[in-house]
């Protein structure tokens, strides 16, 4: 015997899959999303999103532990803020986003897998409580790709001077003067909104591949749909000036939060019992903010209230022991 | 005939059975030297009986049993013993064995012996007679199989599972067993149907194994209810208790033996070992090992004698191959991978799976992203995910709440892990701090 013999604990096969397999499968996923972005906002979506993936980025090399680059959560942390920012966002508030999504969202848990809330959320938690009216400026869809749709280059702390076209989302629109846009519009994505706001289909899409290849949990953004549309057809019936089902599912970032945000393995539970009242906890909470909050869209707050209680809704959902009637105490 | 069973979860590894599922059983040649290890059974291990210079003839204890769980070994070929010294075990450890230079102008016949004639015996006369031609249960974990015919009185046994599962992916042993020896499989079941006094009998065979199925079905006794139950592909089928949850529909209570499900489960293998000692006399001295793997130059399913040791076993397969990396005595899911290839078959060794370098896992662990694939797989419905953060931090104490004792290290859990955490190695050693901690508690 020439070669040395590998000696490793059982068992000795592995599956293929692997962490950074799932992670650049979902930003493969990603990849029409942020071409739907590009084809309705121009160069300025995507400059958005290269401006927060490169704020996570370097956030991840210069803060994380050592060479975490290739694991590929970064990238989505950095991709998904980008999509639920409106088009016209000055970029250096966009970076700050990126860094504070990396920075706060996870590496201060301890990087991967120990963050309790979703990263890309909490950048954009940031930036909606810093930068309140740049985040809520909705450029208009449907003009020429190259024309900058805000402040982009704006210097980082000067105000931003806006002249840009703009255009109230239809949850907005909705809100503050009741008027509903119809759902063509809203699955056609030619309204205004951010990014990721707008490409429904798209989302769905490669919402349904991950789910087909194992790497999204097709439990979560059922769960969400479903009590979204449940509880909006309840409340339509109740007081039909409440928007339908419909207008609900394909307006604002519900599509993105159900299908990409609330479906982070790291920040769902790991139960599917656990999966399914989580999901249905975002749809309620969703549909309860957009009628009755202060904001017109509610999704980010959504799952984040939700991503705290995953360790609860983990321990109250864990498997029962075979041969036992009990739980494994989480 | 296509009804199946099966159980939740469990993993699909690929099977890569094709390697050996055809081949028709052969014997090897002897090797110059075999090793018989005293420790080759659960319980305690044989004590001595020969001494350096005895001549043996094949079949010749070498080794008595020591107490009631407890086999002796037989030596299994005729020959001269060398040497009484630490010799490797596959298990990893050092055991004390007797190591026999083969005859090689030695025609290699048993002295003649009394066959039993057992349908005149006692029960517990073939509790004896299976005790004494040292049978164990050959699907890996070694159980004296005497014991498990004679339960306890206040166990009632309604039925005897025979489990041909075969599981782990490239085994083939059982499949060539229950493929080309059916008969000999129904008599030793009816051997242990008499003792067990049990009318009924389920033979479990994993689908992936139709003309096993089709042997079996064809050559039932007339005078016996045997069921040949066709059960789900799936790992780990063949272990015990998700075996009879498939037969029975019942789980058996956690930290409960089979028994008190009112079933007893014997491996297809020492079914027909218990045939051969009521049929030739002979004890159990070789086994059907499965040899195999893509880093093997001629897998092969062959008789092979006790105490053969891997290197010989290999050589007469055509040795390996250039990039061979890792030979694991047992499948590639339990077995143990070998760093010694002067380590002999024993009792127990199901296969020898030689995984070529592209196979084998070196790959860089990542951290837990809570994905619950592991949760998805375990077969008794454990959290490994849990159970992994606590092993790494040593919090035993908790992992007993959380069941650890329930885990049977089947490397499901492992098996999927994206992430590359070793969480079945991290049990076992887990496993091994409880048992020394209550070790050297007052």
């Amino acid at each position: 015997m020439s070669t040395p013999l590998v000696v490793t604990a059982s068992p000795h096969l592995k599956d293929r899959d692997s962490t950074p397999r799932i992670m650049w499968h979902v930003v493969l996923s990603l990849l029409p999303v942020i071409a739907v972005a590009g084809f309705s906002f121009g160069i300025s979506a995507l400059l958005v999103i290269a401006a927060t993936t490169i704020g996570a980025l370097v956030t991840e090399r210069g803060f994380g532990r050592g060479d975490t680059l290739g694991d590929g959560s970064a990238v989505i942390t950095g991709i998904l803020l980008g999509l639920c920012l409106p088009a016209g966002l000055p970029l250096w508030m966009a970076v700050l986003g990126g860094i504070f999504g990396v920075g706060f969202g996870k590496l201060v848990f301890g990087g991967l897998g120990q963050n309790v809330f979703n990263p890309a959320l909490i950048g954009r938690a940031f930036l909606q409580a810093a930068f309140p009216v740049a985040i809520t400026t909705w450029p208009a869809a449907g003009q020429s790709f190259w024309t900058l749709r805000g402040d982009t280059f704006a210097f980082p702390f000067t105000s931003a001077q806006t002249d840009a076209l703009t255009e109230a989302t239809p949850l907005g629109l909705h809100k503050f003067e009741g008027t509903l846009t119809p759902l063509r519009e809203l699955i056609l994505g030619t309204t205004g909104g951010s990014l990721g706001e707008t490409a429904a289909l798209v989302i769905l899409a490669g919402g349904a591949y991950l789910a087909w290849r194992g790497y999204l949990n097709w439990r979560i953004p059922v769960s969400v749909l479903l009590s979204t549309a449940l509880l909006a057809t309840v409340m339509h019936t109740v007081d039909p000036t409440h928007p339908d089902a419909w207008f609900m599912l394909f307006s604002g970032g519900l599509m993105l939060g159900a299908v990409y945000m609330a479906t982070d393995m790291v920040t769902s539970p790991v139960t599917n019992t656990g999966r399914w009242i989580f999901g249905a906890g975002i749809g309620v909470l969703v549909v309860v903010i957009r009628l009755w909050g202060g904001l017109p869209e509610g999704v980010m707050y959504a799952i984040l209230l939700m991503n705290a209680l995953v360790p609860f809704i983990n321990r109250m959902t864990q498997p029962r022991v075979f041969g036992t009637r009990r739980r494994v105490p989480g | 005939m296509w009804f199946t069973s099966g159980f939740a979860h469990g993993v699909h590894p690929p099977e890569s059975k094709e390697l050996t599922a055809q081949l028709p059983i052969r014997r090897m040649a002897y090797p110059k030297e075999i090793v018989l290890p005293l420790r080759q059974h659960a319980g305690k291990p044989a004590t001595l009986c020969v001494k350096v210079g005895d001549r043996v003839e094949r079949g010749d204890k070498v080794g008595e049993a020591d107490g009631y769980i407890s086999v002796p070994i037989h030596s299994s070929a005729a020959g001269k013993v060398v040497d009484v010294d630490w010799w490797p075990h596959p298990d990893g450890t050092m055991a004390m064995a007797v190591r026999i230079l083969v005859d090689p102008y030695a025609p290699q016949i048993p002295r003649p012996r009394m066959v039993p004639h057992w349908e005149g015996l006692s029960v517990d006369e073939v509790v004896q007679a299976v005790q004494d031609a040292g049978v164990v249960g050959l699907g890996g974990a070694g159980f004296p199989t005497h014991v498990k015919l004679a339960p306890p009185k206040d166990f009632p046994i309604h039925t005897l599972i025979i489990n041909g599962a075969e599981c782990e992916p490239y085994l083939t042993s059982d499949h060539r067993t229950m493929a080309e020896y059916p008969k000999r499989v129904h008599f030793g079941i009816r051997v242990m149907m008499q003792t067990l006094g049990v009318s009924k009998a389920v033979i479990g065979v994993e689908r992936n194994k139709p003309d096993a199925i089709e042997a079996l079905t064809r050559t039932i006794p007339t005078d016996l209810d045997i069921t040949i139950l066709p059960l789900t592909v799936k790992y780990p089928q063949g272990a015990e208790k998700m075996l009879i949850h498939a037969v029975t529909g019942h789980e058996v209570a956690s930290g409960k033996l089979p028994v008190s499900a009112g079933v007893v489960v014997q491996n297809v293998g020492s079914a027909a070992a218990i045939a051969e000692v009521f049929e030739t006399g002979l004890p159990l001295i070789e086994r059907i090992v499965t040899v195999t793997g893509h880093g093997l130059t001629r897998p092969a399913n062959l008789i092979v004698p006790v105490g053969t040791k891997l290197r010989d076993l290999l050589d007469q397969c055509g040795g390996l191959t250039a990039d061979a990396a890792q030979v694991i005595a047992g499948g590639p899911m339990m077995g143990l991978a070998q760093a010694n290839l002067d380590a002999p078959i024993t009792k127990g060794t199901t296969g020898i799976v030689v995984l070529a370098r592209q196979e084998t896992r070196t790959e860089r662990v990542y951290p837990c992203i809570h994905c619950g694939r592991c949760l998805d797989a375990c077969p008794v419905f454990l959290n490994p995910s849990l159970l992994g953060d606590l092993a790494r931090v040593g919090r035993y104490d908790e992992m007993t709440d959380a069941h650890l004792s329930d885990c049977m290290l089947c490397g499901s859990c492992s098996y999927v892990c994206p992430s590359n955490i070793p969480l079945s190695q991290l049990f076992q050693v887990s496993k091994a701090g409880l048992r020394r901690a209550q070790a050297s508690a007052p």
